[in-house]
């Protein structure tokens, strides 16, 4: 039987919008697709780029990272900090083969239920169609060589050293 | 006046109580050499082959109590001693600059100094006089420089389908073998306690593994986005030759084009990624 590919989403979201706006979109029985994994952060500021790279790291298709609109951080000034670092981090994960249909970005506010189920099903969407993140999930544990192999691997070394 | 004699009359005068310079090495090469009283200052010199960033010293030495730290900086170590003052790491007050003028490096420090043999950053330099010194010696040199290559191969890159670039730099980060010379060798990088030693939780895998080669690279590089202030000490440190001063560049023209700013070149400025404008561009963000 042939598997469909679903893809695996890890969304940031802060606290006081984004996941507010997610909530409201449950409770509005708004129809969305189950491919997200929400993290709850209590501000886009707290969003340190090595948390991206962890989601990849364990087997994530794509990432959506989102928070407040400009001027309604709960406290000030947290996502504009957060945006400047994204221009930088965007920039950076684009360089190296992480374009912009892998990772995403949005303003999502707590009264916004039907924005956010648009933003995920399009992310979902646009995952799904790119395809599973092969490149990435090929640096995980399974693929190391076990320590049995590396036993034999220096083993055939010392061979070659000692004739 | 030249190096030698100013710095003694540096030490003489009490301007500084000592200096982090370069010398002539037993074996001939120009090595780091911190000058404590005037015979020391004799030893000292500046020529092409005074490659080391020195400012490294400043964060990582026992400052003296009372009186300055002199240091021997070219171009590039200047935006590194401005940086660390923008960063709050040093006070203006607390260095004393002999600002030398630098004609370029080289690259491979065994060979002789000629067009080919210069180190990258010097075919792109704009600060070959220092910006900010207290004092300043050494003369300029007219010198042709050969292309910058390492801008074709970013544009290169830049060309290539988002597969592509990740298989590019995968196979560079393959050959990284977790030694964190890039990060020692880093004026700027001067937290205690690095990310990559952090173990609950373990953020970076500390094996020179592909999963861990990657994280540790990007973060890396992210860490000093905007703050890079392009010496290029990370790349000449490396002893696998990865190309890793492509990403802090790339970092580094981002903020030119993106927000006019580049770091390191005004102490009294503040930094970029500690501040914020509520008009910064979020075209991406949707």
């Amino acid at each position: 039987m042939e598997v469909k590919f679903e893809p695996k989403i890890v969304a940031f979201v802060c606290n006081w919008c984004t996941y507010t706006g997610a909530d409201l979109a449950g409770t509005s029985r708004l129809k969305q697709q189950p491919n997200a994994r929400l993290i709850r952060v209590p501000c886009t500021g707290r969003i340190d780029p090595v948390f991206i790279i962890k989601a990849f790291e364990n087997g994530a298709d794509g990432v959506l990272v989102s928070g407040c609109h400009p001027g309604d951080c709960h406290y000030n000034a947290g996502n504009f900090h957060a945006r400047r670092r994204w221009i930088f981090f965007k920039s950076l994960l684009d360089f190296v083969g992480i374009d912009s249909s892998r990772l995403f970005f949005s303003w999502v506010s707590a009264s916004e239920g039907k924005k956010w189920v648009d933003v995920i099903n399009n992310v979902i969407d646009t995952v799904r169609e790119k395809g599973p993140f092969n490149a990435y999930k090929k640096f995980n544990r399974e693929n190391y060589k076990s320590d049995a192999e590396l036993v034999s691997a220096s083993k055939e070394d010392s061979k070659i050293n000692s004739e | 006046m030249n190096l030698a004699e100013t710095a003694k009359d540096i030490l003489k005068n009490h301007k500084a109580e000592f200096i982090i310079g370069y010398s002539k090495g037993r074996d001939g090469r120009t090595k780091p050499f911190i000058a404590k009283d005037e015979k020391g200052a004799e030893k000292l010199v500046f020529d092409h082959f005074s490659v080391n960033n020195l400012a490294v010293y400043l964060t990582r030495m026992e400052k003296p109590k009372g009186g300055k730290i002199g240091i021997v900086a070219k171009g590039c170590d200047v935006r590194a001693v401005n940086a660390l003052i923008q960063e709050n790491q040093i006070k203006r007050d607390e260095v004393f600059i002999i600002g030398v003028n630098c004609s370029g490096v080289v690259n491979d420090i065994d060979g002789e100094w000629n067009k080919e043999n210069t180190q990258i950053k010097c075919k792109y330099c704009q600060l070959r006089t220092p910006n900010i010194y207290d004092i300043l010696v050494g003369e300029l040199e007219d010198f042709e420089l050969p292309e910058d290559g390492q801008q074709l191969l970013m544009t290169k890159i830049e060309n290539m389908n988002a597969e592509e670039r990740f298989e590019f730099w995968q196979n560079e980060f393959d050959k990284c073998i977790k030694c964190y010379a890039c990060r020692q060798v880093c004026p700027l990088c001067y937290c205690e306690q690095c990310i990559v030693e952090k173990s609950m939780p373990q953020w970076i895998e500390t094996s020179a593994s592909a999963r861990g080669n990657f994280a540790w690279n990007l973060i890396r590089a992210f860490h000093l986005a905007g703050r890079c202030i392009g010496c290029h000490e990370c790349e000449r440190a490396c002893p696998m030759d990865l190309p890793i001063t492509l990403l802090t560049r790339k970092m580094g023209m981002l903020a030119g084009k993106e927000f006019g700013y580049r770091h390191g070149m005004d102490p009294s400025q503040e930094t970029l990624i500690g501040s914020y404008n509520i008009k910064d561009n979020e075209d991406f963000i949707r």
